[in-house]
């Protein structure tokens, strides 16, 4: 069985086709804001304009015939990048007359995670721009067990970047100037219970830079500090539950020092860390397209007039109905 | 296993955040050094968490919440009274939740912020619950952190039992019953599910 899978909650466009073994075939192409962030109008021109050559070349690769299921990703995410995906999808189903399947972005992500690395039960840290949430099973639904108070860390990233004078993604810059840090700032580490916040940590690392500090010096304490907050929650649902593995997704993930503490967690604690390859780590199309394929096999479709983008939507709203 | 004053060692919990140590008389809490984290970090958060917890843990107490007796604090260790029970975890009923409430508004009352309002953290015993993790804890007397205890403890229910509305009521009635500013905290806490940028609304 294959499914078509369209993404486009926010930045990245993509498109890919899957089967239950691989990827097929995945084309891609980003929005990139030219100064500032992401402009949410801006981007959904950019998904309009880009989105039938994305269809035009997949098609030419996995002709539609060959096409079981036709999935989108329904939300969270930007409202006007929503309408243009779900409009797309509910074209082509009507036209080919392809079942659709709604899928929730983050849960997509979690899916894909596990596809690709046979992570069983993982705890799932889910970090991108506007997301940042630790995740984990509870019979039949994925449940949230701690999350940002107010912006996702790929946000408070750009913000800190945008702020040093770095060009959007800033999140890689800050990165590779982190590696160049050797003194470390105390900054505001704020954890309330499983759930933490950036936005206080954004503002004092802003001020830090502007009271001379090295940009390298200012990246790195950021990091540290905002990392070690992610990691501390993900240590703590992983011994509140019991479990034994780690799964990092989402955009922020591919952040190598992010990856480095979690390995280290899990090694003094005796848990597995998992991360799928990074092509499928931040948004893509292959993520739908597997979830939306898992969904269907387990006999959701989702009807037309159900088929609204859902800016909101919530991983813990979706029922689970497979291992 | 070792034998000290403190009794036999009877079990090693390794926490989320520290490390658990259970003797036969007494419980060990230790912030070991976490490797993941900067040194620097490390140490700030190591000693600041475990002087700011022993002194909570005796303050709680004082205002009428069923806590452990803090024996000793040194570096990164607290010694403290065991406590024999069931973790709320397992028993967990709407007359316990409703006891909690009770003593949430205690702390809040007394400018104590939990900062963990978890099932996790607490120990049945007798017709009493105990809170023996003050490890996130603060002193503060806003509204905004009293209400993001209610709302922590609010979700930490959603994601460990099924009748969590039944036992999210029986908390609010414990809170309100001891608290004459409940009010103004759980209309906060609501504000703060809100604000939770993922509430759905529909859009078409």
């Amino acid at each position: 069985m294959k499914a078509l899978g369209i993404e486009g909650t926010a930045w990245n466009l993509s498109v890919a086709v899957v089967d239950e073994e691989d990827v097929i075939a995945m084309f891609s192409d980003p929005y990139i804001p030219k100064e500032g962030g992401i402009h949410p109008r801006e981007a959904s021109q950019h998904h309009s304009e880009r989105i039938g050559s994305l269809i035009k070349k997949i098609f030419s690769v996995v002709p539609i015939d060959e096409i079981d299921v036709i999935a989108f990703s329904q939300g969270p995410g930007l409202g006007p990048c929503l309408r243009v995906v779900a409009t797309v999808a509910r074209f082509l189903s009507l036209k080919f007359e392809k079942p659709l399947v709604g899928v929730n972005h983050c849960l997509a992500h979690v899916e894909v995670g596990r596809w690709k690395t046979k992570a069983k039960r993982p705890v799932t840290l889910y970090v991108s721009g506007g997301n940042s949430q630790v995740i984990a099973r509870r019979g039949n639904r994925y449940r949230v067990f701690g999350e940002t108070l107010d912006i996702g860390i790929g946000n408070a990233l750009d913000k800190l970047a945008r702020h040093m004078g770095l060009s959007h993604p800033g999140g890689p810059k800050i990165e590779r100037l982190a590696r160049e840090g050797k003194e470390y700032y105390e900054l505001p580490y704020v954890v309330k219970g499983m759930d933490f916040s950036f936005s206080g940590l954004v503002t004092s690392a802003q001020r830090l830079y502007d009271s001379g500090v090295r940009r390298e010096d200012v990246a790195f304490s950021f990091q540290e500090t905002a990392f070690a907050m992610l990691v501390e929650v993900t240590e703590r649902a992983l011994a509140y539950l019991d479990l034994d593995e780690v799964l990092l997704v989402g955009g922020v993930g591919a952040n190598e020092r992010l990856q480095e503490m979690l390995r280290i967690m899990c090694e003094d604690r005796g848990a597995k860390f998992y991360a799928p390859p990074r092509e499928l780590m931040g948004d893509n199309g292959a993520m739908i397209a597997y979830t939306g394929l898992l969904m269907y096999r387990h006999g959701y479709v989702t009807p037309l007039e159900e088929s609204y983008a859902k800016p909101d939507f919530r991983i813990e709203s979706v029922e689970v109905l497979w291992d | 296993m070792c034998e000290t004053a403190y009794g036999k060692l009877e079990r090693i919990y390794l926490g989320g955040e520290a490390e658990v140590r259970i003797y036969e008389n007494v419980v060990e809490k230790i912030r070991k050094p976490k490797r993941y984290r900067h040194p620097k970090l490390d140490e700030i958060l190591r000693r600041s968490r475990t002087k700011t917890e022993a002194k909570i843990i005796s303050l709680a107490r004082r205002n009428g919440v069923p806590t452990p007796v803090v024996l000793d604090v040194e570096g990164d260790k607290i010694v403290m009274e065991r406590i024999r029970g069931k973790p709320v975890k397992e028993v967990m009923s709407t007359e316990i939740s409703e006891k909690i409430g009770r003593y949430v508004a205690r702390m809040h009352k007394a400018g104590i912020i939990h900062g963990d309002v978890t099932p996790m953290n607490m120990i049945l015993s007798g017709d009493k619950i105990y809170f023996v993790d003050f490890g996130l804890a603060f002193i503060e007397d806003r509204v905004e952190p009293k209400g993001v205890d209610l709302h922590v403890y609010f979700e930490s229910l959603k994601a460990s039992f099924d009748n969590w509305e039944e036992l999210k009521e029986a908390f609010l009635r414990g809170y309100r019953s001891e608290y004459e500013r409940a009010d103004e905290v759980i209309k906060r806490a609501e504000e703060i599910e809100l604000r939770g940028r993922y509430v759905e609304r529909r859009m078409t």
